[in-house]
């Protein structure tokens, strides 16, 4: 596998990588027809890309090593012309090779280990409910979250969408501090809600996505359908498409029941200002009368479910990808994951058809005149 | 029980919270005290805290628009909280661009002091954040706990150096040695010591000036009579807790100045126009 990515979108490149980096420690990398796929679970984009066969290949690399190919983005933008990837599986490496100016070429080897191919399974265009908006408005959302906050739970009705923070122990949940933003529907460039109910995923990944879009300027959108089934986050623009998708938390007993179209169980507006939703007096009497102080929690029985932020990917489902002259990568229809398996991934997919050029396109040899690698080749 | 106040003022919220997030550096805990004239932010020295306590007091008219509480009773008009100020803090500092900022008393799933605040939107319809800081409620037969400390009987009181200056000093001579001695007398000179087996190192400052307390203030026996104005009064503390009253300091006061309690204590009064802090640091031997 050889594959050339050049001027500006080694910059994006390199942008991806690092806000994949801040999600997880390793990156899958897989060739495909029309691309190379590096993410954290997937891929990302690129232009000029040769497979020698047609061997379904996957393997995988500590992104901190990755990361050290791109690590500065200034002088990326400044110095590199293009970045040559190339594969060589006798030898187990990975050669990230950037062409920068005045003939300098600097040459990265990576050991990398096979892996399996997976997937996850989504599919956005059934999802019932979908919102697009621009990555500022996310990303003042979210500032009002501490940065150690895990997760979040996003409640929406017709006009509206909540985000809070979830409080997983319920020991912890009658002394932690709350934080809810509501945020009206015409925020966004694109509010559709079919079926009202709420949804809790991880944070963390979510800042990550956000860091991206917002630098890249992409708008971001969201898919998702019920506590369970995953929610996708998607940023796009003419040239690439990420899909991100994250699971969410199946039965969480914190959240406003949804009952089928009612909208009657999502948060209520604001309560009218006035002093204060309950009664203090009766409680500070009570309090005053007995010995132990504090009113009592009746908190429901706790998830049984783990935290989605902690776990593993999950066997693999595989499924042949389907590729399209399109932009998306299609998922079959089929049965979800179990919802309490979780994962996390990450989708970059380019959005360039496979011209005839690429497959044909005869990689030159550089010749290295400067490399860091230990080994010659 | 009743509690609701409102900031418009974005300077008032600016100062609001740069106040909050003194304290919250200063304590983990604190109790609030609110009158229909004044909040005060409370720690009362336990063993807990190794001694130090702190009041640190401010006038509501100085800071909120509106400001409406009911206490627990007619004859008690005050409402008593313990809360985590750097939960406060944490809610206050995300909302500094908003239209407005409401604080009152809830109950939601506990006592909470609620910030509610409008924040700016490009479209039409402004964006809402609510932040619920848990709190308990001091029930009034514990409220003799958290009164206005007295002035204590002060052998020498001096105004401080540049609260930055003593915080370079501090923080090189805490490397040396975990007690500092704080040392002044009436004649506006201050020193710093620390000293240790290898190495003893002071800090000299002059012309300091002294407060004037004055008959209004001074108890018995001030500190005007019959002292020797060379005669230095010195208490030895533990060089961190001075160094945490110097680190988190994010309002710039108009006056700062130190009573000494001989051996005993000592008591830091740092005064805005419309905030007071004041911090005792009991003196080891």
């Amino acid at each position: 596998m050889q594959c050339v990515v050049t001027g500006g979108n080694v910059k994006v490149l390199a942008k991806a990588i690092h806000s994949l980096s801040r999600i997880g420690d390793e990156l899958y990398v897989e060739p495909q027809e029309d691309g190379v796929s590096f993410s954290l679970q997937l891929t990302v984009f690129l232009c000029r890309y040769s497979i020698p066969d047609g061997r379904n290949f996957r393997c995988k690399i500590a992104i901190k090593s990755v990361q050290s190919v791109f690590r500065s983005l200034a002088t990326l933008e400044k110095t590199v012309e293009k970045c040559h990837i190339e594969l060589n599986e006798q030898k187990d490496r990975l050669t990230f090779t950037l062409h920068c100016k005045h003939g300098l070429l600097k040459t990265h080897n990576l050991s990398y280990q096979d892996s399996e191919s997976l997937q996850a399974v989504f599919n956005k265009d059934t999802c019932t409910n979908e919102f697009r908006a621009q990555p500022r408005v996310l990303v003042d959302t979210v500032a009002h979250f501490p940065p150690s906050l895990e997760e979040v739970t996003v409640t929406v009705s017709d006009e509206r969408m909540w985000v809070r923070n979830h409080v997983e122990d319920e020991t912890e949940r009658s002394k932690a501090m709350l934080t809810e933003l509501c945020l009206a529907s015409d925020e966004f460039d694109h509010f559709v809600v079919k079926t009202p109910n709420s949804v809790t995923f991880c944070l963390k990944e979510f800042r990550g996505l956000l860091v991206f879009a917002e630098s890249s300027n992409l708008p971001v959108s969201m898919y998702f359908d019920e506590p369970g089934s995953p929610v996708v986050l998607s940023v796009t623009d003419g040239v690439l498409e990420g899909n991100f998708v994250l699971a969410t938390l199946s039965d969480d007993p914190s959240l406003p029941k949804n009952k089928t179209g009612s909208i009657a169980h999502a948060p209520p507006s604001p309560p009218p200002d006035d002093f204060m939703n309950d009664d203090m007096d009766s409680y500070l009497i009570a309090m005053d009368t007995s010995v132990a102080s504090g009113p009592s929690t009746a908190g429901p029985s706790a998830s049984t479910l783990t935290d989605p932020c902690t776990s593993k990917l999950p066997e693999a489902n595989h499924r042949t990808r389907t590729h399209s002259e399109e932009e998306e990568e299609e998922m079959e229809d089929g049965s979800e994951r179990p919802p309490n398996k979780k994962f996390r991934s990450l989708f970059f997919g380019s959005v360039f058809p496979p011209s005839p050029k690429m497959s044909t396109q005869p990689v030159t040899t550089q010749e290295v005149l400067a490399s860091d690698s230990e080994d010659e080749s | 029980m009743k509690f609701r106040g409102k900031i418009v003022d974005v300077a008032c919220l600016n100062h609001f919270t740069r106040v909050v997030t003194t304290i919250s550096k200063l304590t983990k805990t604190c109790v609030l005290r609110l009158n229909p004239d004044n909040l005060f932010f409370v720690l009362s020295g336990k063993v807990a805290n190794g001694g130090v306590s702190m009041w640190c007091e401010l006038s509501q008219a100085n800071f909120f628009d509106e400001y409406q509480m009911e206490g627990v009773s007619p004859e008690n008009n005050e409402i008593c909280l313990e809360l985590a100020p750097e939960n406060l803090s944490r809610a206050l500092k995300t909302v500094q661009n908003a239209k407005s900022v409401k604080v009152k008393l809830t109950k939601k799933h506990c006592p909470c002091l609620t910030v509610c605040a409008e924040l700016p939107t490009l479209s039409s319809s402004s964006r809402v954040v609510t932040h619920d800081v848990p709190v308990d409620v001091i029930p009034k037969r514990l409220w003799h706990e958290f009164k206005e400390p007295s002035v204590p009987d002060f052998d020498v009181s001096i105004y401080l150096p540049p609260l930055k200056t003593i915080k370079n000093v501090v923080d090189r001579m805490k490397n040396l040695s975990n007690f500092l001695v704080i040392e002044a007398n009436m004649n506006g000179e201050m020193n710093l010591k620390i000293e240790t087996d290898l190495v003893s190192v002071t800090t000299y400052f002059k012309d300091l000036g002294n407060p004037p307390w004055g008959d209004g203030a001074s108890q018995d026996g001030g500190p005007t009579q019959s002292r020797d104005p060379d005669s230095m009064a010195e208490a030895r503390v533990d060089v961190r807790k001075l160094q945490q009253f110097l680190v988190g300091q994010q309002v710039n006061p108009s006056k700062s100045m130190c009573n000494i309690v001989h051996q005993s204590v000592l008591h830091l009064i740092l005064l805005h126009e419309d905030v007071s802090l004041q911090y005792f640091i009991p003196a080891v031997a």
